[in-house]
């Protein structure tokens, strides 16, 4: 194994008693207060600072303009330009859910639905967000590409019953998503 | 080679050695092993620990050979010329000449000195091309279809498919969502033509109504125009469909197969003892399936058996132990706590006089139950103790005519030839006053013992232990909740005398109770006994060894998940004289 050797800084006088250092804090935190007082700190611009300083003024100013593509927020369902609900209760997000906080009761759909053939949707659907991690894996796995992760990150409740989203809940924020794989067409 | 010495050599040939055993020998992926003739080359691979795929075999089944997933390749030695001894090597064994083509390993016997290659390049070659055969007409339904996750097109596309389909014409289109039977649905387009179901409906079930129709790949399996598949062994074909072309109605998306957990227990529902594996995802069964006994029920079970679980999570269950607080009709119960049921109730029951109590038992209930049912009976002193019979038509297969599933258990545990003797004496007993106080166990009087209302509301004690609200109940001064089969441990004997263990996959609801616990407790109470001696169901059944000889030596754990034949009967389970039957004729394999 190689020993490398460090050599410990020799240090003269004024560094040892620091106080030089302390002087050159106090000019750098001035200068950001007097930036900051007209308006002009770092990241003002982009988070959509109040003005003062670079803290964003939540809840008046809100992060949703400024979130990256890639953000993860809350787990939805979503529905088709056909209207048809995506999801068909494979229950595999069920299953890979790291924190369980998914959980699904599957039903059929009744032979009278025009989308009979489809054979099986959700009868309830109930994401716990208290349970959720954002983690995105369901997303990942669903066959159906039923499930994605969208920009909601206000998700607040009075009650932990209030925090489980239910299949309406999640049809509601999820809304309708263009372009997906159309598996069910008329071929099918 | 000279005469004397080939003359020795051949005593100790493998041949001569496997021959006087009835054997052969065979060599299977480099591996010299010995089989009884006549067996099949696949059931041979799996006795050597290695696994062929296959769709349409199945050992209980004939064999008709028309998935070609088995394809292996295999070898017979070289035929000498005439006048020439074969050649051997050290060991033997002559060498092997292998031939190029393949061979179904599920139709073909075994031979002496054959070779087996289960891998390889024509064989890995031979499992890539049927896949992609099968999968090119495949509806690709996995996520809406119930066998996924115990599918084998699925479980065999993992390991021989190829991942990208390079099929680019229309896919044939087939009748899905078929209804050919009251519990079974049928999918036209998931079906690989195995064939399993329609032999199964032909040679187990004596019911052919399953067949072909069109070819190539335009078959379609159908249910005879006029007929449905309806017969009481029809679920049976779900469970040996290979793929998720028949489906049970009543698992039909209920739940994933991935979140359930197997139980093995037995059923309870004749005095067969169906062994049986009960799928639970939490407290909730989905679902029940016959397991594998060749001693019991093959692998078969009726439907009826089947399907008979969903009381145990019905409404009508008992969850907490109730009293009478009033009203004859309609009574009047109020929810109280156990201690408090089983005092007041053995306090009642010693204000009365031995000779006026009776208990009625019921032969649905294990040893352990039986045992101490007994037990309590000698602690109350009284000789009234009858169980409920429960006879019906038996089919020819499996259902027994015997509808109580533990009656041969009942008469070994209680030591009696007929334990139905007494039960039309405690009647009358009930009708004329003679008889005060009534424990009933697991039966419901007045629907299945021939009770009215009328006696039952007479008497001055009556105490129901069950698992369902019924009729009886209603006359009763204590409602104790019980267990189901499903969520007790305990062993049963069937009528061939094999003792089975019965295993719990769901916790109790509510506030009910093991069964044993409660008589255990009751008597305790009776006895005013203070020193709990039996803390688990293992010490009822250490009891039971030492006190019946038939148990003699035998634990809960020993009787092992196949069950422990104890005693000698002259029952035949019909089923198992046919398959027998078949199996001596070297019609099928397993
Ligand atoms: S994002 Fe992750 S934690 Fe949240 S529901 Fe999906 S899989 Fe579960
Ligand atoms: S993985 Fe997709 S299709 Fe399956 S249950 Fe979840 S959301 Fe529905
Ligand atoms: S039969 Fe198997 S491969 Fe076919 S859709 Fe069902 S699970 Fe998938
Ligand atoms: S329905 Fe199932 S068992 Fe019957 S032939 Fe088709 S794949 Fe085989
Ligand atoms: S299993 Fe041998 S051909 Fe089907």
């Amino acid at each position: 194994m190689a020993v490398i050797k460090l050599q410990r800084p020799k240090l003269n006088f004024g560094e040892k008693i620091y106080f030089g250092a302390l002087i050159k804090g106090f000019f750098l935190t001035m200068t950001h207060a007097v930036k900051s007082l007209r308006g002009k700190s770092a990241g003002a611009d982009s988070l959509a600072s109040s003005g003062l300083g670079v803290t964003m003024q939540f809840p008046e100013q809100r992060w949703d303009e400024h979130l990256p593509e890639y953000y993860r927020g809350a787990p939805t369902l979503v529905t088709d330009e056909q209207g048809r609900e995506r999801c068909v209760s494979c229950q595999l997000c069920e299953f890979i859910c790291p924190p369980k906080a998914i959980k699904i009761t599957p039903g059929e759909i009744p032979s009278d639905d025009p989308w009979a053939k489809v054979e099986k949707r959700p009868k309830e659907f109930d994401i716990d967000m208290i349970r959720c991690i954002y983690c995105g894996m369901c997303e990942e796995v669903c066959p159906e590409q039923a499930i994605f992760l969208r920009k909601d990150y206000l998700i607040t409740g009075l009650k932990r019953a209030d925090m489980v989203h239910d299949k309406d809940k999640l049809y509601q924020i999820g809304g309708v998503r263009t372009g997906l794989v159309n598996k069910w067409n008329e071929l099918k | 080679m000279s005469d004397t010495i080939s003359a020795t050599a051949e005593l100790n040939l493998p041949k001569d050695l496997a021959a006087a055993k009835g054997m052969v020998n065979v060599e299977i992926d480099g591996i010299w092993h010995q089989f009884p003739k006549g067996t099949r080359m696949i059931e041979a691979c799996r006795q050597a620990g290695t696994f062929v795929p296959h769709y349409c075999y199945h050992p209980k089944l004939s064999s008709p050979g028309n998935c070609r997933m088995c394809l292996v390749q295999m070898g017979m030695p070289p035929r000498p010329a005439p006048g020439q001894e074969p050649q051997r090597d050290d060991t033997g064994y002559e060498p092997i000449g292998w031939i190029p083509r393949p061979v179904i390993a599920c139709a073909n016997t075994i031979s002496e000195n054959m070779g087996i290659r289960t891998s390889g390049e024509v064989v890995e070659k031979c499992r890539e091309g049927v896949m992609e055969f099968l999968l090119i007409n495949h509806p690709l339904d996995c996520p809406i279809c119930d066998q996924a996750g115990e599918c084998l097109l699925q479980e065999n596309s993992v390991e021989h498919g190829r991942g990208v389909s390079r099929f680019v014409d229309m896919k044939v289109k087939k009748p899905k969502n078929v209804d050919i039977g009251p519990r079974i649905r049928l999918d036209d387009e998931r079906c690989i033509l195995c064939s399993r179901c329609i032999r199964f409906m032909d040679e187990v079930a004596g019911d052919p109504v399953l067949g072909f129709t069109q070819r190539g790949t335009h078959t379609t399996l159908t249910v005879h125009p006029d007929r449905l598949l309806d017969s009481n062994y029809s679920l049976n074909t779900a469970d040996l469909c290979p793929v998720g072309a028949l489906t049970s109605n009543d698992f039909r998306f209920q739940m994933r197969v991935w979140f359930l957990k197997e139980t093995p227990t037995i059923d309870v529902n004749c005095g067969s003892g169906t062994n049986i594996t009960v799928w639970a995802r939490g407290n909730k069964i989905h679902r029940i399936t016959p397991r594998r006994n060749d001693e019991v029920n093959s692998c078969w079970m009726p439907d009826s058996h089947r399907l008979n679980f969903h009381y145990i999570d019905s409404d009508a269950r008992l969850t907490e132990p109730l009293a009478r607080s009033g009203g004859v009709s309609p009574a009047v119960f109020s929810p109280i706590p156990w201690p408090e049921t089983l005092k007041t109730a053995a306090a009642k029951l010693k204000t009365i006089a031995p000779e006026n109590i009776a208990i009625i038992a019921s032969a649905r209930m294990t040893n352990e139950e039986l045992f101490l049912t007994r037990s309590l009976a000698a602690a109350l002193g009284t000789g009234s103790l009858s169980l409920v019979p429960r006879f019906a038509e038996a089919d020819a297969l499996l259902v027994a005519a015997d509808r109580n599933p533990n009656t041969l258990g009942a008469k070994l545990i209680l030591e009696t030839e007929d334990p139905f003797a007494t039960l039309d004496s405690i009647r009358e007993g009930v009708r004329s006053g003679a008889i005060k106080a009534l424990i009933v166990l697991g039966e419901d009087l007045i629907t299945d013992a021939g009770f009215l209302f009328a006696d039952l509301a007479n008497l001055d004690f009556l105490l129901q232990s069950h698992i369902l609200a019924n009729p009886t109940a209603l006359a009763a001064h204590w409602v104790l909740p019980a267990a189901a089969f499903a969520e007790k441990r305990g062993s049963m004997v069937n009528l061939s005398g094999r003792l089975q263990r019965l295993n719990r996959a769901v916790e109790l609801p509510g506030q009910a109770r093991d069964d044993w616990e409660i008589l255990r407790d009751l008597t305790l109470a009776v006895t005013e006994e203070t020193n709990v001696a039996r803390h688990h169901i293992e010490d009822v059944f250490k009891s039971i060894a030492e006190a019946i000889p038939a148990f003699t030596g035998l634990t809960l754990s020993k009787i092992g998940h196949h069950g422990t034949q104890i005693a000698a009967t002259d029952y035949q389970i019909p089923l198992l004289a046919n398959e027998r039957a078949r199996k001596a004729a070297g019609l099928i394999n397993g």
